[in-house]
């Protein structure tokens, strides 16, 4: 036997797993169902929630097997009747301080609570809801935290503090440690919604999550025009059953027409028009000593900036998010086409972000006083209503997207994970400024769920230094990082979820490193197989620099924007 | 035998630290005494001071390379902080404030509590002996077992400890006595044992066993508290409902059976509506379940108390 393994006996079956992992690792490896509640394989072990509970021949009692370790020769029961009646009545206690809200919970379809109550046969209302008053916190127009759900696991906190912010904190209230936001008015939410996607009894949504998603159809006279993030291509097939990296593109268009669209299309296109602005600023700031240039499409590592390191903010690039050049262009390149009037056009974005709530109320984006999109909706909550409607993106006529704003260069569909809107920008800059040779199109160093990944890259005969970032805890240890060194990279971008965008605080939960690794490597697949990989050899890309972007003007109109130093702007909870 | 709650033989930990290889060691000298009715850390701190300085000194020669932190409950800090620096002088001791209520210190919450974290216990393994503060081999130990370790070394010990007497008696405080005492013994030598009906609590005011007057010959055990009630005058209800209230303020709130058994053992004395079944449902999962010894030692005066004095 290999000296890394051992041998385990779970339930009278011999298995042979590494060292060092704890028994519910190698249980949840090896198919064999043990409940835990606060386990997260992204965060470090709380031990809390007492569900993992085993007995472990030769040793007294009970154990929690998120962290005991697996030994050689362990001979690990997971299931006896003691171990039966903890569980049942610990889960009788949880639900005793967690206010049932089950129809408009992110956890309806996929509630671990629930499932846990019937299989130990609960009364979830044997003792009345400890939390019953308990307050409801609203953080921006992007998340709520409903503290009345919480179960006191504590995910949240420790992810919030992984992201580097540090918003959320346990604190003594009325007698009890609880979580609650931040009083420092030092310290803002960035709206990453970490929180919500690894919190297991959805006490986190995002702001309208189900209660709201339909306001975009109740907008009478209007035409709506919906587009869709690319990271939710590979994800949302899980609401419906499908394995992780299910590629569902044109599902997902037949489903969002059957909705009543009246046009689908994508935002990777306009993850095309980012590409080619922001490549162009990096040359113009490399040209002009101005570097470190920082990728500029996510609202949460934007937000971060403004608030927390103002400093930099000369760095970020101006260049506007995808969705919203999108929006803009809708609003105006397609509706003069069209010769509609841009007025009567409601754009929707599908994200998977909570991030983009807030970024589309923000004033200084508006193009001709209007806002480039109107809402945004989850992936969560693009499913939500995919079943309120009976559509099943399992068994549907896929469709299309329309033309012309719907059909991206591969460049635009891997901006959806760390390091491709890098590589994207990498892929145009190089082949803008190449003379001659092979062009380089794949730059497989920054792919990966690395936290910074960092490559020499020659671009005009240059070497740039780049870095990817991946997660905003590991953008704080960078920033400080080019505080001591100001030329320490030329090229940083950085997305504030976990693997990108397919990690995002919008997308279907769970979550975790292998999921996000299969969401993420599906979209590498479609832009393997895509005849167009670079964001300015998109046809419309083309068309809009030749035909409608004629000044610099206009250019900046639709596609930059501009920053300022943030103060607090989630409200300070009174008591 | 050490003194903390928990009796563990002082020497198998010694052993263990000494034998970790660690470039440093620390020792940790636990004075966070915080159960009510027990202050026999205080009456050491006052009246051998220099013992407790002399234990310490002994653990730092013992242990290579190590230094000490003296951990103290915030009104004992206050007190005696003048008096130990002056004792300390040059010895590598730091003198350490309590943070936090009555969790704070148990040895892992007190690691956290030094290294400035909100005091809450670690999983364990690993031991502090092999990894403690700041992942060092640590060495914890209670004042009382400081100063023991004194006495021996004088070759003055003499099988003695302490016991704090509290309650309905006449002559409170802190008695040096023969280890091998029963209780009952313990209160007629200190001239404590009541003419009326009563009933004690053994081992600490909060987390300390029920024992009827015809169960007082045995020994004390652990922390060496007694404490008499009068049982005529006592309202068990508020007892038990003062007891409720300790552990839930004293708690870390972090484990389920913990933060939310206590709360419903206590909405349930409050209420005077002890439903049996359920009581035992939760005693159960808070003795086996619980993440720390706060957790499955709460049991302990509500079951003996509920079953020896009101079934
Ligand atoms: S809100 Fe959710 S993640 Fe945070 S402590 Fe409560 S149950 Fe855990
Ligand atoms: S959205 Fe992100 S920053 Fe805001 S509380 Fe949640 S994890 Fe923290």
């Amino acid at each position: 036997m290999n000296k890394n393994k051992i041998q385990i006996i779970i339930d009278g079956k011999k298995i042979e797993c590494e060292k060092g992992k704890t028994i519910l690792e190698v249980a949840i490896e090896n198919g064999i169902e043990i409940p835990a509640l606060c386990y997260h394989s992204d965060l470090k072990v709380n031990a809390s929630c007492r569900m993992c509970l085993v007995e472990i021949k030769g040793i007294k009692g009970m154990q929690t097997s998120c962290s005991t370790k697996a030994e050689h020769k362990m001979d690990v029961v997971t299931n006896s009747l003691e171990i039966r009646k903890a569980r049942k009545t610990n889960l009788e206690l949880i639900f005793a301080q967690h206010r049932e809200e089950c129809n408009d919970c992110i956890c309806k379809f996929n509630c671990n609570l629930l499932k846990l109550a019937k299989s130990y046969k609960v009364d979830i209302a044997k003792f009345f809801d400890r939390k019953t008053n308990y307050s409801v916190h609203k953080f921006g127009p992007a998340l709520v935290f409903d503290s009345s759900k919480c179960i006191d696991c504590r995910n949240c906190v420790e992810v919030c503090k992984k992201q580097g912010v540090g918003f959320l904190e346990i604190k003594e209230k009325d007698g009890f440690f609880q979580v609650v936001p931040s009083k420092d008015k030092n310290k803002d939410c960035v709206y990453c919604g970490q929180c919500a996607v690894h919190c297991p009894v959805g006490a986190f949504e995002a702001v309208g999550e189900f209660e709201d998603i339909e306001r975009c159809f109740e907008e009478k006279d209007k035409l709506l025009i919906f587009q869709f993030a690319p990271a939710i291509r590979t994800s949302i097939g899980e609401e419906f059953g499908l394995p992780y990296g299910s590629i569902v593109t044109e599902q997902l268009v037949a489903g969002i027409k059957k909705l009543g669209a009246h046009k689908v299309f994508d935002v990777s296109v306009g993850a095309d028009f980012t590409t080619v602005e922001e490549a162009n600023e990096l040359m113009e700031k490399i040209e002009n000593k101005a570097t470190p240039c920082f990728s500029s499409c996510c609202p949460s590592w934007v937000k971060f900036i403004e608030f927390y390191y103002p400093e930099f903010i000369p760095h970020l690039a101006t260049t506007r998010s995808p969705q919203v050049i999108m929006g803009g262009l809708i609003k105006t390149f397609w509706a003069e086409k069209e010769n509609i009037d841009p007025k009567k056009i409601i754009v929707v974005s599908i994200m998977p972000c909570t991030a983009k709530k807030y970024e589309i109320q923000k004033k200084e984006l508006e193009v001709d006083g209007l806002k480039p999109v109107d809402y945004v909706l989850t992936t969560r909550e693009l499913a939500y209503l995919f079943k309120k409607w009976k559509i099943d993106l399992k068994n549907i006529k896929p469709e299309k997207q329309d033309n012309p704003l719907g059909i991206p260069s591969g460049a635009g569909v891997i901006y959806g994970a760390t390091g491709g809107v890098m590589e994207s920008a990498l892929r145009t800059a190089c082949a803008k400024t190449q003379k001659s040779g092979r062009l380089k199109i794949e730059f497989k160093d920054v792919r990966g769920s690395d936290g910074v990944k960092t490559a020499l890259i020659k671009i005009n005969n240059k070497e740039i230094k780049v870095a990817v970032v991946n997660g905003l805890g590991n953008a704080k240890k960078v920033l400080e990082e080019l505080k001591k060194n100001p030329k320490l990279y030329d090229a940083v971008e950085v997305m504030a979820c976990p693997g990108g965008c397919v990690g995002g605080g919008g997308q279907p939960v769970p979550v975790d490193a292998k999921i996000r690794q299969k969401r993420a490597q599906a979209l590498y697949q479609i832009d393997s197989k895509k005849e167009i990989r670079l964001a300015h050899e998109n046809p419309v890309v083309k068309e809009v620099y030749k035909d409608f972007f004629v000044s610099k003007k206009i250019i900046h109109k639709i596609c930059h924007t501009k920053y300022s130093r943030k103060k607090r702007e989630v409200e300070i909870p009174k008591d | 035998m050490g003194r903390g709650g928990a009796g563990f033989p002082t020497y198998l930990k010694w052993e263990a630290v000494n034998k970790e290889k660690a470039d440093k060691k620390y020792i940790v000298c636990n004075g966070s005494e915080g159960e009510p009715n027990v202050f026999k850390d205080g009456f050491i701190l006052e009246n051998y001071p220099e013992k407790l300085i002399q234990g310490i000194e002994i653990a730092l020669e013992t242990i290579g390379n190590s230094s000490a932190y003296i951990y103290l409950k915030k009104d004992y800090y206050k007190k005696f902080k003048k008096l130990l620096e002056k004792l300390i002088g040059n010895l590598p001791i730091t003198l350490f404030e309590k943070t936090g209520g009555y969790i704070a210190g148990e040895e892992t919450a007190v690691l956290e509590s030094i290294e400035g974290r909100r005091p809450e216990p670690r999983i364990k393994p690993p031991f502090p002996t092999e990894s403690g503060l700041w992942g060092y081999p640590t060495l914890i130990n209670n004042i009382e077992t400081f100063y023991s370790v004194a006495k021996i070394a004088d070759n003055e010990y003499k099988n003695t400890r302490f016991y704090s007497i509290g309650g309905d008696v006449k002559n409170k405080g802190v008695y040096e006595l023969s280890e091998n005492l029963t209780i009952k013994e313990i209160l007629e030598k200190t001239h404590n044992y009541p003419l009326f009906d009563f009933f004690v609590q053994k081992g600490g005011g909060a987390s300390g066993e029920i024992l009827l007057s015809n169960e007082l010959d045995q020994m004390v055990k652990g922390v060496g508290a007694i404490i008499i009630f009068n049982k005529a005058k006592t309202d068990l209800f508020v007892l038990m409902e003062t007891w409720a209230d300790f552990f839930m303020k004293g708690n870390c709130d972090k484990c389920v059976p913990c933060r939310e058994g206590l709360f419903r053992i206590a909405e349930m004395i409050k209420k005077k509506e002890i439903d049996e079944k359920v009581m035992e449902e939760i005693f159960f999962v808070l003795e086996k379940t619980s993440f720390c010894a706060l957790g499955r030692g709460a049991v302990v005066p509500f079951r003996s108390l509920i079953n020896k004095l009101m079934s």
